[in-house]
């Protein structure tokens, strides 16, 4: 029997829960031979400022335990030149095109917001206020509740478009932020952004990475990122996306019954960029497994009646 | 054409030393899709602390009688807890094999020769380069360095291809001692201009030594490079190389603008 995957974020109809996690699927062109981004539940783009950045020198990731450590720098081309070569192009695609939108400043979130809701075509807008690897922007507004609602408010006035702050996990109480973001007029919450993390080469006593500090991703944080969706959930009536090294169909349920409406993959995708037939395949056989039509019914179906204690 | 990813079998692991080995990979699709220079990203399937995949050149394409792929093989040198693990797989072992990935080794224009320069496990990508130069009957040198003697692999195959070697050890084990750039320095003395593709893979300091060698003798140059990456497909932004683009250096991803590159173009650190 036909599983309905299809989710509502907001005014966002999708096809299915799967979203690409911004900077972890360049501006998704880079991967058209290799998943259909139709297929996709949407793509959520490298990070955007005004103009182009060069981004941190390497190395710039270094594997962990369980994940890996990056601090890239926003490298990417600016919104003027992403709505002039890549945006026509993913349009084209059909795919459902998130911007991670970032800013140094309040006002250049907002002036990034209005070139992509004025080229057309972008189906909503993620708010980075939470890249741990940039000194200037981002973190700044993310890891204080006054600069997020004023960023999200700012934007929200902006633009027509659902808008989307993603969250840093590097604060105390992220359900509070997820409130913050909420009352300012977000139409929904994307979590978790990376972890600061560091890891030191012991052989020769220096950094792994350039830049010292990098943001940790993968399996490894997972458990904290659910934990985390779960928090926010039961704060907040917006819907919430989901992220935090998702690498199979189970991760992704554990997110929905968590709270999450829809999930983000990244880090998954660079160690299988055919991830996403096997996740949506997993997603309809665990609806068929545990019959469930529509996979939206799992949206916060979480149990919290403790499990049996297993005896051996 | 496109990349695949193949689950495939571990068919031989011929270890060559403490620190080499060589593993076929029962992956012919990807042989078959194959240019010299391209790369593959791998990962044993079971390993879970570790998650990324690697880069390696495609070393050999293997070839039944007919001329068919069969299987490919990667160059392996211990580095790291993946390419320690590489170095332990046993026949039977599965390798998931992403590939085949990147812009290749481009082909010497005209009438010239063809000079291969490799530094230790920088001879991955020549094996697969020689044989297509081969098959053009285009004149082939290979400078070959390495630490010592017991680390010089594959030499009898150069010399069935008809390959002319010159080879170079830090402890003078074989050839000559010390670095490979020393007699590619020499042998471009008196060469016309534009005359010899130099290709170069090895440490970055040999590259950007061979780069400059090679632009001082106005010989064309293509090297291929190693940096750190993550993906091997262009969504990480992790690999990124500073290359001049006009007057401006720019980083650029060495997976997928590379990682062969005009040596001339990259601004080495």
């Amino acid at each position: 029997m036909p599983r309905d995957l299809s989710v509502r974020l907001g005014s966002l109809h999708l096809p299915n829960p799967l979203i690409a996690a911004s900077g972890c699927f360049g501006y998704g062109l880079e991967y058209e031979e290799v998943a259909d981004l139709a297929s996709l539940g949407g793509v959520c783009v490298k990070g955007l400022f005004m103009t182009e950045r060069e981004g941190h020198s390497p190395p710039r990731i270094v594997e962990t335990p369980a994940g890996m450590i990056n601090a890239i720098g926003l490298q990417g081309i600016g919104v003027h030149r992403f709505v002039q070569e890549k945006l026509p192009l993913l349009r084209e695609r059909g795919a459902r095109v998130f911007v991670n939108v970032c800013g140094t400043t309040i006002d250049e979130y907002v002036e990034v917001t209005k070139v992509l809701t004025d080229a057309g075509g972008v189906a909503a807008i993620e708010l980075n206020i939470s890249c741990p690897n940039i000194k200037e922007g981002g973190i700044q507004f993310g890891c204080s509740l006054v600069g997020t609602s004023a960023v999200v408010a700012a934007v929200r006035k902006a633009t027509h478009l659902p808008v989307i702050p993603k969250l840093t996990p590097n604060v105390t109480d992220v359900a509070s932020f997820a409130r913050a973001a909420e009352d300012a007029g977000a139409d929904a919450v994307s979590l978790v952004n990376t972890f600061l993390a560091m890891a030191i080469d012991v052989e020769t006593r220096r950094p792994t990475i350039t830049n010292v500090l990098g943001g940790l991703s993968g399996p490894a944080i997972r458990p904290i990122a659910v934990r985390m969706v779960w928090e926010c959930a039961r704060e907040v009536k917006i819907p919430i996306i989901g992220m935090g090294g998702i690498t199979d169909a189970r991760d992704a349920v554990e997110f929905i019954l968590a709270g999450a409406t829809a999930v983000q993959i990244g880090t998954a995708n660079f160690v299988d960029p055919f991830v996403w037939t096997k996740v949506l395949a997993g997603l309809e056989d665990y609806l068929d497994r545990h019959n469930v039509e529509r996979l939206a019914e799992l949206i916060g179906a979480f149990d919290p009646t403790p499990p049996k204690a297993v005896h051996a | 054409m496109s990349p695949i990813d193949v689950d495939a079998t571990v068919i031989a692991n011929r270890r060559l030393s403490r620190d080499y080995n060589v593993l076929t990979l029962a992956a012919p699709e990807v042989g078959a899709r194959t240019i010299a220079g391209q790369f593959v990203m791998v990962r044993p399937a079971e390993m879970t602390e570790t998650l990324l995949r690697r880069p390696f050149s495609v070393f050999e394409i293997i070839r039944d009688p007919a001329g068919r792929p069969t299987a490919i093989s990667i160059l392996n040198k211990r580095a790291g807890r993946t390419t320690n693990r590489l170095y332990e797989t046993e026949s039977g072992e599965r390798i998931a094999c992403l590939g085949p990935l990147g812009r290749p080794y481009t082909a010497v224009p005209g009438p010239a020769e063809a000079w291969m320069v490799a530094g230790g496990v920088g001879l991955a990508p020549f094996a697969t380069l020689a044989e297509a130069l081969a098959s053009t009957r285009i004149p082939t040198t290979l400078f070959y360095g390495a630490r010592s003697d017991r680390e010089l692999f594959h030499l009898e195959f150069f010399e069935r291809l008809g390959v002319t070697l010159v080879l170079t050890t830090e402890d003078g084990s074989r050839g000559e001692r010390g670095r490979v750039t020393a007699p590619l320095d020499r042998a471009l003395v008196g060469r016309s201009p534009g005359s010899i593709m130099v290709y170069a893979c090895g440490p970055e300091p040999m590259l950007a030594a061979v780069s400059g060698i090679a632009a001082r003798h106005r010989q064309p140059c293509e090297v291929s490079v190693e940096r750190t990456m993550g993906c091997g497909l262009g969504g990480c932004y992790s690999c990124v190389i500073k290359v001049r683009h006009d007057a401006q250096p720019h980083f650029v991803r060495s997976c997928i603008a590379g990682p062969v590159f005009d040596g001339a173009a990259i601004v080495w650190d």
